[in-house]
């Protein structure tokens, strides 16, 4: 047996696609691809396919995470790259492909923070947004209500900053939090403390953060 | 019209996250195909009228979306009703219903293709013309509205739906879809009136027009005769097959997000031999035509790759029928067990046969074992024509529970004609009797599930003439049930009477219904399917509107000479046929396989021509001589 990790923007074909059917696409992914993938054991195998970390429905992502076991230790990485990009799959683009010790531990339990960028669908007033961030930047804690827990979202803001409007974007916050046991933030809970509807924005993951 | 399509995008993006399962609505899955809109001729949209989550695993359109793709003139898309919360978002900001691929608005396209599978998506359909923003009304719409066509079973009877549908299309449609878009080609070419282009589709062998006919009904509202308004158009219309079933679809869409069913299927045979009396696609499909061994396997295979499934899924009304099942079955647990994937068979005849070849399929994820003996008493078996012992059904039933599985679940239907309390009860014996067989040998680990639902009378099967009971009589039978099957390891499930009236109204419905439907729609009635949307309420309110008693088509005993409403469409078997198999059921006279011994249906006179091209075993019916005019068929005494 074999693992390997594989880095993938999951772009828009995809994005309207929840978690554990991204686990079933995989498989399908592998599949097609020819690629043995690992089952675990007992009553009900499932196949070996570990995501980093769940992304929010409806997010974009450059930056995508995931673990394969292949029931293969002669197959190298590139050759797993040209199996997986002679049947592409709409909705995964490939970024790389690595092998990694079977000893190592779980990505999910290493996430330390995501990092996420947020576009504005439509254009937004540049001066009013840099205010809003600076005000919230400033502030000691920002209590929020989610699923009818109340909770603290300033300490699951690590960074937070605005990329300006240009000839191709509208206004973008870029926002790096904490994506701990316990303490994750979300990126539109962010944009609502801001004062912004949740869904006037385009969220798209960049970066997850993990302990070495 | 003009299309913008970054505004519907920008406009979807905002909706997209209020919305359950917004992955429904924005197309984009694996093998998905997608042609520039300008290139072709000829775009159809193919629509199922429920969720994404129902549609998409259609074998039917699946078919139908291949074929069409593969020509060169011809894109086709898809669309599906958008649930509840999407529709009330698409109406808020004025988005008109769109096909998945391109993302344009249904009411571009040329054609509108329906599958009407069941009765209950009437209203559904009417919906979706509506979201469209296509007239409901054939007779409203116009030379710039796409042409609104209609197949799948329940078209068999098109008379309810006949006022909002252009054309119907009778039968098979893997070759008559080609021939609705060449005439639609060439009516186009010719810029004739629409009228034109229905006079030219009656042309067409399987295709109704309804508004080229009329009825003409007696006092009571039954038929005297449905004239004909144009002296062109045929008296009869005899539903489409195709002499041999072409290579499956292989290239199936795989959805992104989870559906119903998640798996290739592939049909393994059209129809049954078995004649069971109330069965609808028993009488419909025929003649039987199976498909071959290694035809079947190659499609398994390709699809395999295609799609990158786990599962897949044999298909035929029963498949212990298939000649070749051992064979087949051999083949295809030989590769699933290299591949961990799941094969399912469905429709198994009640033998340890079945319970040998579910052995063979045994995967990691099989838990139950269904069987479908419809009835508990000979009586009962006789007047349906499904022949099975209580004895053997319990011998068969031993050997699921011995042979590792813990659950079986058994189909019965209450409401078949002329059945007593008594017939209701012996079902609730059975089960019984089943689950203490399954107790002996595994303990309280054995499950009895009964799915017990509620027999209506269907077009085009014996019991066209029988009356369906009334909601006090399915009560009252499950009222029995619901007390005697009762025991640990039991359970049962039931259709909600209200529901079974829904069925049996629109089933033998006439072209009166069509007011009805559309007053229901207005009223709010949509997902008549789904049991915690559906409102009998609206339903009566309906009828009431449209002045049309619900009772003249459920519970009213039809006169064996009586003209149905959907006698002018021809499956290919006889109504004498039917009679002799009505007045059989009365004296409880079995009737065996047609595949042992032809009994003279009428599908083979029918289809004589293509049988004599068409020799050899793949087809059930007999083979017709080359040299005769016309078979000589024996009448067969009751």
């Amino acid at each position: 047996m074999m693992r390997c990790r594989i880095t993938y923007l999951k772009t828009e074909p995809l994005r309207y696609t929840g978690n554990l059917d991204i686990q079933k696409i995989w498989e399908r992914y592998l599949r097609r691809a020819g690629l043995p993938v690992a089952y675990s054991q007992g009553f009900h195998p499932q196949p070996r396919i570990q995501q980093a970390c769940p992304l929010p429905l409806g997010f974009l992502s450059q930056a995508e995470l995931a673990d394969i076991y292949l029931d293969d230790d002669t197959l190298r990485p590139d050759d797993i790259t040209r199996s997986l990009q002679a049947m592409p799959y709409p909705g995964i683009e490939l970024a790389a492909v690595e092998q990694v010790d079977l000893t190592e531990s779980t990505l999910a339990g290493r996430v330390t923070a995501t990092e996420y960028q947020a576009e504005f669908i439509d254009p937004v007033d540049a001066e009013q947004l840099s205010s809003k961030v600076s005000d919230l930047l400033k502030a000691q804690h920002l209590m929020r209500t989610r699923r009818d827990k109340d909770y603290d979202l300033r300490p699951l803001i690590e960074a937070l900053v605005v990329l300006p409007a240009d000839s191709t974007h509208n206004a973008t916050l870029r926002m790096q939090l904490s994506a701990r046991q316990g303490a994750t933030g979300r990126p539109e809970e962010v944009i609502s403390a801001l004062g912004y509807p949740p869904f006037d924005a385009r969220y798209t993951r960049t970066r997850i953060y993990f302990t070495p | 019209m003009s299309f913008d399509y970054d505004l519907l995008q920008k406009q979807l993006e905002r909706i997209m996250p209020t919305v359950q399962k917004p992955g429904r609505y924005v197309g984009g899955e694996l093998n998905q195909i997608s042609k520039p809109w300008d290139r072709v001729e000829t775009r159809v949209a193919l629509a199922f009228p429920d969720i994404y989550d129902l549609g998409l695993p259609n074998l039917g359109l699946a078919i139908l979306y291949q074929t069409l793709n593969a020509r060169q003139d011809v894109l086709a898309e898809r669309v599906y009703s958008p649930w509840t919360d999407m529709e009330l978002a698409m109406r808020n900001s004025s988005i008109p219903l769109y096909a998945l691929e391109s993302h344009r608005p249904l009411a571009d396209f040329d054609i509108l293709a329906l599958t009407l599978p069941y009765e209950t998506l009437y209203t559904n359909a009417l919906n979706l013309l509506d979201l469209a923003g296509i007239p409901l009304y054939a007779a409203q719409r116009s030379v710039k509205h796409p042409l609104v066509i209609a197949g799948g079973h329940a078209c068999f009877n098109p008379e309810p739906m006949s006022a909002f549908i252009d054309a119907f299309a009778i039968g098979e449609g893997e070759e008559m879809i080609h021939d609705i878009v060449n005439v639609f080609q060439a009516w186009k070419r010719s810029g004739q009136p629409r009228a034109a282009l229905l006079k030219a589709l009656a042309q067409v062998p399987g295709v109704y027009v309804p508004a080229l006919y009329e009825p003409d009904c007696h006092p009571d509202g039954t038929l005297r005769e449905l004239r004909t308004l144009d002296p062109a158009v045929p008296k009869k219309i005899i539903k489409r097959i195709v002499a041999k079933l072409p290579p499956p679809p292989t290239n199936f869409i795989v959805p992104s997000i989870d559906v119903v069913h998640n798996r290739v299927a592939v049909e393994i045979m059209r129809g049954c031999t078995r004649g069971c009396r109330f069965c609808h696609a028993g009488f419909i499909n025929r003649p039987v035509r199976e498909r071959p061994v290694e035809e079947i396997l190659q499609a398994v295979q390709t699809a395999l790759k295609h799609t990158g499934y786990e599962e897949v899924a044999l298909l035929s009304l029963s498949s212990s029928d298939y000649t070749q099942i051992v064979d087949l079955v051999d083949q295809v647990s030989k590769h699933a067990s290299e591949n961990h994937l799941t094969i399912s068979l469905p429709s198994l005849r009640i033998e340890t046969f079945s319970i040998d070849l579910m052995d063979k399929l045994k995967g990691s994820r099989q838990t139950g074992f269904t069987l479908a003996p419809e009835a508990a008493t000979d009586r009962m078996r006789a007047t349906i024509n499904k022949p099975i012992a209580a004895e053997h059904l319990l011998e068969t039933a031993r050997a699921i529970y011995s042979r590792g599985w813990s659950t079986i679940k058994l189909y019965f239907m209450i409401g078949h004609p002329f059945e007593t309390l008594e017939d209701v009860r012996a079902i609730a014996d059975l089960c019984k009797a089943v689950i203490a067989e399954g107790r002996k040998i595994i303990g309280k680990r054995a499950v009895l599930h009964a799915g017990v639902s509620t027999f209506v009378p269907k077009p085009h099967t014996p019991f066209q003439w029988a009356p369906c009971d009334t909601q006090e009589q399915i009560q009252a039978k499950q009222d029995l049930l619901r007390s005697e099957l009762r025991g640990p390891g039991l359970k049962m499930t039931w259709t909600s009477p209200k529901d079974t009236m829904l069925e049996a109204w629109l089933s033998r419905g006439d072209r009166r219904m069509a007011q009805v439907i559309y007053n229901a729609w207005l009223n709010g009635a949509k997902f008549d399917a789904w049991q915690d949307q559906y409102r009998y309420e609206i339903w009566q309110a309906a009828f009431e509107q449209a002045g049309v008693d619900p009772a003249f088509y459920t519970h009213r005993m039809r006169a064996e000479d009586e003209i149905f409403p959907w006698d002018h469409i021809s499956p290919g078997v006889r109504k004498a046929f039917l009679l002799s198999e009505y007045r059989a059921s009365q004296m409880q006279t079995y009737r065996d396989d047609c595949r042992d011994s032809c009994f003279a249906c009428g599908v083979l006179p029918t289809f004589a021509e293509m049988r004599r091209e068409n020799p050899g075993k793949h087809w059930m019916c007999p083979e017709v001589p080359i040299r005769k005019k016309k078979p000589v068929l024996e009448p067969v005494a009751l």
